[in-house]
């Protein structure tokens, strides 16, 4: 009975379980946001109808999904202190001023403008009400920055010392935490992936109208827009991905070893990158593999002769360093993690790739199937979204932040396994229940498409009928 | 002023700023069955706070991290020690935030029924339960040396606690009510104003008893001029009210709550997390707060940020100053 009422474990779980749920909902914030500016400037510019409407589309699926993300983003902040809180206490002269920062700089001003683009339709000029959305995209991708630098400070601890008599680690220079260069990697990569998932939204929605022959004078064009944006945003996702395996290589090796589950320090030809593998569960025999020479080792440096260091070795290494206990990840966890994250990543760009080869100077798909399979473009984003975080933080394991304090002794001590299992449960029970009911709205507002546009009054050139009430 | 009682008193801000926000917003959403007599009355106080309740909420956001970049000790020790009562509040603000958002997202009237009720309940528990994670904090509770809580979820449902709960809770109401009255035309202002009077009565009994006995246990000089000039803020209020002077009975209301919080924070000062089981073991500004190099930092960003904030998100409610009528919301149409 104990060992289900873990605090740790249960604490675990549920942070795991309440950070993926919030990160669905906020790369279609961050992408959605910004996709919404570009309409709306393109609007504002042009004069032209199709992309007002095409604001005002998008900018409904937006709302729905933003609230989820702003109620389920509080509990992520509120969860430090309740869960971790022999971590808040040691890390917290460090951790909490990104966070802190990003309230005071980011999220008021994401709110804020948000709330006056929202209802500001019929209140405010033209000009100042596309402001407000670039304003709130701002706020948006600046807290991306903030949390990605305190997620990576967890990664690759810089900028602090340690007090040894308050126990804890202290901040010394702010620039350093926030230029950390594991967060230089990551910022773009987690921002050009929120991209993705945002392009594949849009294409799935353009691709569900086309496929009825409905829409065509607002979906061809997002199609489109969605199709760039994919390709864009995908090349971007590898080349910034690329950086950041190298950033992971220098201050996690453990985590790049993992990743291919190289038991043995391995160099040139050897270090090979296995596209897939059949294995005994714990890893440790491998019974089929397909491999491709030399790319572990580009991969980790950029060289064809590098030598990728294997688990065991780092684990030797660790236990000097740290002392007795074992170091590495759950290997199948990391290694099918990443795969799959690369796996789907590519795929969804290929959709992207043939869809813009296919509708070239405004042709048509031959094959009406090919619309169905552009529309899986956005659950496989999310997808790739998911197991690449789930890589991100498992691969870390068993440190909370790397090499300074480990998962284990980060929990609340004073928090017993009961509370943490009632707070899983209702998180678990509330969560999806409004999961299925986002699903259903949000698939209602795609599947109704585009509004008329608003027209103008002739005398005020005010829009008309545009004031959005609750 | 040293730099952690700077950051005692811009946390001590941040909370006020939620509570004289946020707190209007819980008052709003609790009214909704006293104010309304249909779904247009409903939609109207809804929209009295539709442009804003998401940056009011945000303060809480706010005044959470600044505690846990300033004062790490007393962020975790509050919140994992008051585990059950804040998990209350997240569920709580999840269900009213969505509802917000979802209630009208379609006409039948089960389903906006279905969210009203939790924006009724998303509403009512934050406000009450706020107020007895304050008091508890004013009070002290048991902490080890570690300074972990090692009371139980009832011992933070004491009396005193329980009363700072329902003076919470009566004030936002009263607050929201006042709010609706200043932000509203028709019936349902003249119906928010009858409320207001009532309530207000209430309120008064209510808090001014809880500022007593946080006085009498608690205070120091500094709160307890607080707490009377709190007392006499909100009498004040109720007597603005009577005479329909709406804004001036709503800022004396925000002037209430912003000085019934400080002299909670007064009476707490320096201490941020006193143990009642040992002294020894109690946090003070001194052993929970951060080093002095991050608070340096900390302090260049809130003193430059901070006037801007409160510039741009004045300027929101100057553009959504207009009163809410039924003539404004749209007849339903098919969704």
């Amino acid at each position: 009975m104990n060992e289900f009422l873990d605090p740790l474990l249960l604490s675990r779980w549920q942070f795991g379980l309440t950070t993926i749920y919030h990160f669905l909902f906020v790369p279609l914030t961050i992408g959605l946001v910004t996709t919404v500016a570009i309409f709306q400037t393109a609007w504002v510019r042009t004069g032209s109808l199709k992309y007002l409407q095409l604001t005002r589309f998008f900018g409904k699926i937006f709302l729905i999904n933003f609230a989820m993300g702003v109620v389920t983003g509080i509990v992520q902040e509120f969860q430090f202190g309740m869960n971790w809180s022999d971590y808040s206490r040691f890390v917290g002269d460090v951790f909490g001023a990104p966070l802190a920062l990003e309230g005071l700089l980011a999220f008021f001003l994401e709110a804020t403008f948000i709330g006056l683009w929202i209802f500001g339709w019929d209140k405010l000029p033209k000009k100042l009400h596309l402001a407000s959305i670039w304003a709130a995209t701002v706020g948006s991708i600046l807290s991306a920055y903030f949390i990605i630098a305190a997620n990576s400070f967890m990664q690759n601890p810089v900028a602090f010392r340690i007090n040894e008599e308050k126990g804890r680690a202290e901040l010394t220079n702010i620039w350093e935490l926030l230029t950390n260069k594991v967060a230089l990697a990551a910022f773009p990569h987690t921002i050009f992936a929120c991209f993705m998932v945002t392009a594949g939204l849009i294409i799935a929605t353009a691709a569900w109208h086309l496929y009825r022959n409905q829409h065509l004078e607002t979906m061809r064009p997002a199609l489109k827009f969605g199709l760039w944006m994919m390709v864009g945003a995908g090349a971007l996702t590898v080349l910034t991905g690329d950086q950041l395996g190298l950033a992971m290589v220098e201050t996690q090796p453990m985590k790049m070893a993992a990743a291919e589950a190289l038991y043995h320090t391995a160099t040139g030809a050897n270090a090979s990158f296995s596209v897939f593998t059949l294995g005994t569960p714990d890893g440790v025999h491998e019974l089929f593999s397909i491999r491709i020479p030399y790319l572990l080792s580009f991969l980790s440096t950029h060289t064809f002769d590098g030598t990728v260091e294997g688990i065991n070795n780092l684990q030797e290494q660790y236990v000097q360093l740290y002392g007795p206990g074992d170091y590495s990840p759950t290997i199948w966890i990391t290694y099918w993690s990443f795969r799959w994250m690369i796996g789907l990543g590519m795929s969804h760009v290929l959709i992207a790739v043939a869809g813009l080869w296919l509708t070239r100077r405004g042709r048509s798909p031959r094959w009406r199937w090919m619309w169905r399979v552009a529309v899986w473009a956005f659950p496989l984003s999310l997808g790739a979204m998911i197991v690449g975080w789930i890589f991100t933080e498992m691969g870390r394991q068993p440190w909370i932040v790397f090499g300074l304090l480990k998962t284990q002794d980060a929990v609340s001590p004073g928090v017993t396994g009961v509370e943490v299992l009632i707070s899983l449960i209702a998180f678990t029970l509330i969560y999806g229940t409004l999961a299925v009911v986002e699903f259903k709205l949000i698939k209602k507002a795609i599947q109704k498409g585009p509004d008329d546009a608003p027209e103008e009054d002739p005398e005020t050139g005010k829009l008309q009928h545009t004031a959005t009430v609750y | 002023m040293d730099l952690p009682t700077l950051w005692f008193f811009i946390v001590g801000f941040l909370f006020v700023g939620y509570f004289v926000l946020d707190g209007f917003d819980f008052g709003v959403g609790m009214s909704l069955p006293f104010l309304s007599k249909d779904d247009t009355d409903r939609r109207v106080l809804i929209n009295t706070i539709g442009p804003v309740w998401d940056l009011n909420e945000t303060w809480v956001i706010v005044a959470g991290a600044s505690l846990f970049a300033a004062f790490p000790e007393w962020y975790a020790t509050l919140f994992s020690g008051f585990y059950l009562p804040l998990l209350l509040i997240l569920l709580a603000l999840i269900l009213r935030g969505v509802s917000f958002e979802y209630r009208h997202q379609r006409p039948e009237r089960v389903w906006k029924a279905r969210f009203d009720r939790m924006i009724v309940v998303g509403s009512a528990v934050p406000a009450f339960l706020w107020g007895v994670a304050f008091a508890n904090i004013v009070a002290g509770v048991p902490l080890d040396a570690n300074h972990d809580y090692i009371g139980t979820f009832f011992g933070l449902l004491n009396p005193y606690a329980l009363l700072g709960g329902l003076t919470t809770l009566l004030l936002f109401f009263t607050h929201g009510v006042v709010f609706v009255a200043l932000k509203t035309d028709g019936e349902i202002r003249g119906r928010a104003r009858r409320l207001a009077v009532r309530a207000g009565a209430l309120t008064i009994v209510v808090a001014a008893s809880f500022l007593v006995w946080t006085s009498v246990a608690f205070g120091t000089p500094a709160s307890i001029l607080l707490s009377a000039g709190a007392a006499v803020v909100l009498v004040g209020s109720f007597l603005a009210n009577l005479r329909g002077r709406e804004r001036l009975a709503f800022g004396l209301m925000a002037a209430t709550i912003g000085l019934a919080v400080l002299s909670l924070f007064l009476a707490l000062f320096p201490g941020v997390m006193p143990a009642s089981n040992d002294p020894a073991n109690s946090l003070t500004i001194v052993n929970a707060s951060s080093s002095q190099y991050t608070l340096e930092i900390m302090s260049w960003v809130a003193l430059i940020f901070l006037p801007l904030i409160l510039a741009y998100q004045g300027w929101t409610y100057w553009i959504f100053r207009k009163r809410v009528t039924r003539e404004q919301i749209p007849v339903e149409a098919a969704h």
